[in-house]
């Protein structure tokens, strides 16, 4: 337990998602991840003066489909504002944001409420802006290293209403928000490559209090776990305050995963005033009813509607469906092969059983499944046309898993064919059991666990390509 | 709103300037000057009026997602004071 239960913890959440784009925001360059350092830029995006922006249209298309998506209703009438602030990661020294019309509002996502059934986190608002620069500590020069090639990438900024009350529903969220972005194809979500990132607000009260406590902000969260920890950490400290006569104070924190701690940020001088304005270079965007229309309909079907058909329709258990749909990979997994013939729940019982579990023993996430799709569902065809055994199969899905090999090849090369032949597997049998005699004077006598050890030793010897139950119904057979 | 020695030193700081002593009273009476006359426009009823954000009659105007090219780094970087690398090198921003 991180705290007793009598506090409560609220938060709120502002994600950052880099859009998957072909183009920067306002200029032509490319926002492929990595490149050389500076390779990405232009007069534009390292804004040299007397340059003018030009938005690109596919990043409104992809924000109207994001608000769509998160259920928001979409302003109509859009325009862009100045946000002032001197940083070096900000050639331009401003950032185009939005601020007094985002281009979504009053939008929601269902998730798993904290001790169960299903609440909705509001979502506040979503707007658009430009990504800033990198910056690198420099030990050698004890200075900063600044590469541009982010800066200028377009993002939006989700930003939730303080609906949180655990770290758990914070994560249920933010896998959602997730899938859903990547199922619309408006991001890849890597949070590796920080295309996503949380910046989490928090504070504590008495439980049962209405009221809110002082809050803190903790940036740029980039990994489930030290989120997690971060949240635990966090209510803690403040926690500990307060009952120590202590007061929170409003401020930035940030958390550091090494040390399990969080650490007051150097208040930048007068941060707070960023001087907003109306962008003047940039001409307002108006959405009509029709776009909107447009873009609902180009929607694909949705995790929360899957989620139901997959229960609903194809017998899944919550949990199963639940987990499968957080991800559109494993969504990709799961469809390719049911719509290949494979059956449903089987096909469920694999992805959540051997394809999680190896994927977890390689520390490696549903996008990086290293083997063709198709490979798990001819496995699956195998043991249910009693081609390869339950246990055969485990073993040939690690080696497509590892070596991304074809599953029908891998098991014909190794002679892993469940032998089919029962005079074959009765030789087999016959030779056990006349180099077991003590064992079948003992079955005889009335022994069962006679019978098990020459289980045992019929299946040793076929070397697993026969299943329990034909073994065991000759053995009986032979035995009378 | 009055211009105040104050208010010129939070002005400086916020622009990352500092103004040479002999010209900070003339940017303060420089400032309030500018702002009366502003203040002329508030005589004006404008009730019911949308703010206009831009003179011309456009929207919408934007470009299809293609990728250009961007620009060799040594053209990028020919301006910066200090670079390392093709890195632009600045003061120390890191706690
Ligand atoms: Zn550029």
């Amino acid at each position: 337990m991180y705290h007793t239960p009598a506090w409560e913890t609220v938060m709120g959440l502002e994600v950052h998602v880099e859009l998957s784009t072909k183009t920067k925001i306002f200029c032509g360059c490319t926002t492929a991840f990595g490149g050389e350092p500076n390779t990405h830029c232009c007069p534009i995006c390292i804004g040299m003066p007397g340059v003018l922006p030009s938005l690109n249209k596919a990043v409104v298309e992809y924000a109207t489909k994001a608000g769509l998506a998160l259920n928001c209703e979409i302003t109509r009438y859009n325009k862009f504002d100045r946000k002032n602030y001197f940083y070096p990661d900000l050639p331009k020294a401003y950032q185009i944001s939005q601020l007094y019309l985002p281009i979504c509002r009053n939008g929601g996502v269902e998730i798993e409420a904290e001790g169960g059934g299903r609440k909705v986190i509001g979502i506040h608002e979503i707007h658009m802006e430009e990504d800033a620069g990198k910056l690198v500590h420099d030990p050698a020069t004890n200075a900063t290293m600044v590469d541009y090639n982010r800066c200028g990438v377009p993002l939006i900024e989700i930003v939730s209403e303080p609906d949180f009350r655990s770290a758990n529903e914070v994560i249920r969220y933010l896998e959602k928000l997730k899938a859903i972005l990547q199922y619309i194809g408006v991001s890849d979500c890597k949070m590796q490559e920080g295309s996503l990132r949380a910046d989490i607000n928090l504070s504590v009260r008495p439980a049962g209090s209405e009221a809110f406590g002082t809050r803190t902000e903790m940036k740029n969260m980039n990994s489930f776990k030290a989120i997690g920890r971060a949240i635990a950490g966090e209510s803690a400290r403040q926690i500990h305050l307060l009952e120590h006569g202590g007061a929170v104070t409003q401020e930035t924190r940030r958390w550091d995963d090494d040390k399990n701690e969080s650490f007051a940020m150097r208040s930048k001088e007068d941060a707070q005033d960023y001087k907003y304005f109306p962008e003047p270079d940039l001409i307002p965007i108006e959405i009509s009813e029709e776009v909107i229309e447009q873009t609902r309909r180009s929607l694909p079907e949705l995790p929360e509607a899957k989620r139901r058909r997959y229960v609903s329709e194809l017998g899944l258990s919550e949990y199963d469906a639940e987990q499968i749909t957080a991800s559109k990979v494993l969504v990709a997994l799961f469809e390719q092969n049911l719509a290949a013939g494979c059956p449903a729940k089987e096909l469920a019982n694999w992805i959540m059983g051997e394809v999680m579990h190896l994927l977890s023993e390689s520390g490696k996430e549903p996008e990086d499944i290293p083997f063709d799709y198709g490979s798990l569902g001819a496995l699956i065809g195998m043991v249910e046309k009693n081609e390869i055994t339950r246990s055969t199969a485990k073993k040939v899905f690690k080696a497509v898993f590892e070596e991304n090999c074809d599953p029908v090849e891998y098991v014909e090369q190794h002679n892993l064919k469940t032998v089919t032949d029962t005079g074959a597997v009765k030789t087999v049998i016959e030779e056990v059991i006349a180099a077991n005699q003590k064992s079948v004077e003992e079955y005889k006598s009335g022994k069962e666990k006679a019978l098990q050890y020459l289980i045992g030793q019929s299946m040793r010897a076929l070397r697993g390509k026969a299943d329990p139950q034909t073994v065991t119904a000759i053995l009986k057979e032979l035995l009378g | 709103m009055m211009i105040t020695d104050e208010l010129v030193t939070y002005l400086e700081a916020l622009g990352r300037i500092r103004l040479p002593e002999e010209s900070r009273a003339k940017a303060q009476r420089d400032l309030q000057e500018i702002l009366q006359y502003i203040d002329t426009l508030s005589e004006l009823d404008t009730e019911g009026i949308e703010p206009l954000s831009h003179a011309l009659p456009l929207t919408n105007v934007m470009r299809e997602d293609e990728v250009q090219p961007s620009i060799p780094p040594e053209e990028v970087l020919a301006n910066a004071p200090v670079r390392k690398d093709n890195y632009f090198l600045v003061p120390r921003s890191f706690e």
